[in-house]
């Protein structure tokens, strides 16, 4: 009697759902306050939308509590395009967060 | 129709003749010019920052271009944004919309004037007479004015 080995196939790291490396970008006085424009960063795999990637940032002590104190006051764009709060993440790169613009 | 964003001041003339050229089918040319003021709130402004998203800026400026074809009858257009440090009386933005006539060529220079205003990653800070430094708030009449056209279906 021989035990049939188990073959479990697995994926690369980088096709796991819901957790990948991104790469955050702040804007305006929000950049001001965490005091960097740029991180690169592996989302937790809960975060699925815009919505929860707001509210998790405040979890981030110092300076993200803070500057994401009102996410409702805080816009983000996935990828170069605009995002509302209840858009899904999917698999956006870059991750923009930068409050209402006012330009012109 | 095009869009550029750069430090570089802009001539109204020389770009309304590049973009317009010899296309004689256009009956009118809509210019808005947007300008730094000496004066915010009450206060005395010795300068105005302009920081913007580079890469988003542009494919932004291009959609709201391409939204403005969709809606109106144009025959060219043009956006031009400056960034970096600008004084009191410098130029900001320019708006050009060109059509076979004036109700197209007017709208278009209002529609992307106010999605320009809504949707373009620009920011501003001023810098005041008294030292200090602020970052310009959205307004929400700028909001309404941009969703008034969003009430308005493309033809």
């Amino acid at each position: 009697m021989t035990a049939t080995p188990q073959f479990r196939p697995t994926k690369p790291e980088s096709d796991s759902p819901g957790s990948r490396e991104v790469v955050l970008r702040y804007f305006a006085w929000l950049r001001e306050k965490i005091g960097t424009g740029e991180e690169r960063m592996t989302l937790p795999p809960t975060i699925t939308t815009v919505s929860d990637l707001l509210h998790w940032q405040v979890t981030r002590g110092h300076p993200f509590d803070a500057a994401f104190a009102k996410p409702d006051a805080i816009r983000v764009a996935l990828d170069h395009a605009h995002a509302k709060p209840t858009a899904t993440i999917a698999n956006a790169r870059e991750i923009a967060f930068f409050p209402p613009v006012t330009g012109g | 129709m095009s869009v550029r964003v750069g430090t570089a001041d802009f001539d109204v003339s020389a770009e309304m003749a590049r973009i317009a050229g010899n296309d004689t089918d256009i009956g009118g040319v809509a210019v808005f010019v947007g300008k730094v003021r000496g004066r915010a709130d009450g206060q005395d402004l010795v300068s105005m920052t302009l920081e913007h998203y580079p890469g988003m800026t542009e494919t932004e400026l291009e959609r709201i271009e391409t939204e403005a074809q969709h809606r109106f009858n144009l025959s060219a257009s043009l956006i031009v944004h400056r960034i970096g440090t600008l004084k009191p009386g410098d130029n900001i933005v320019l708006v050009i919309a060109c059509a076979p006539h004036r109700h197209d060529a007017f709208a278009a220079a209002g529609f992307l004037m106010d999605y320009l205003k809504t949707r373009a990653p620009f920011w501003k800070q001023e810098t005041l007479a008294n030292g200090k430094s602020r970052w310009v708030a959205a307004k929400e009449s700028d909001d309404t004015a941009a969703a008034a056209w969003r009430s308005k279906p493309a033809d």
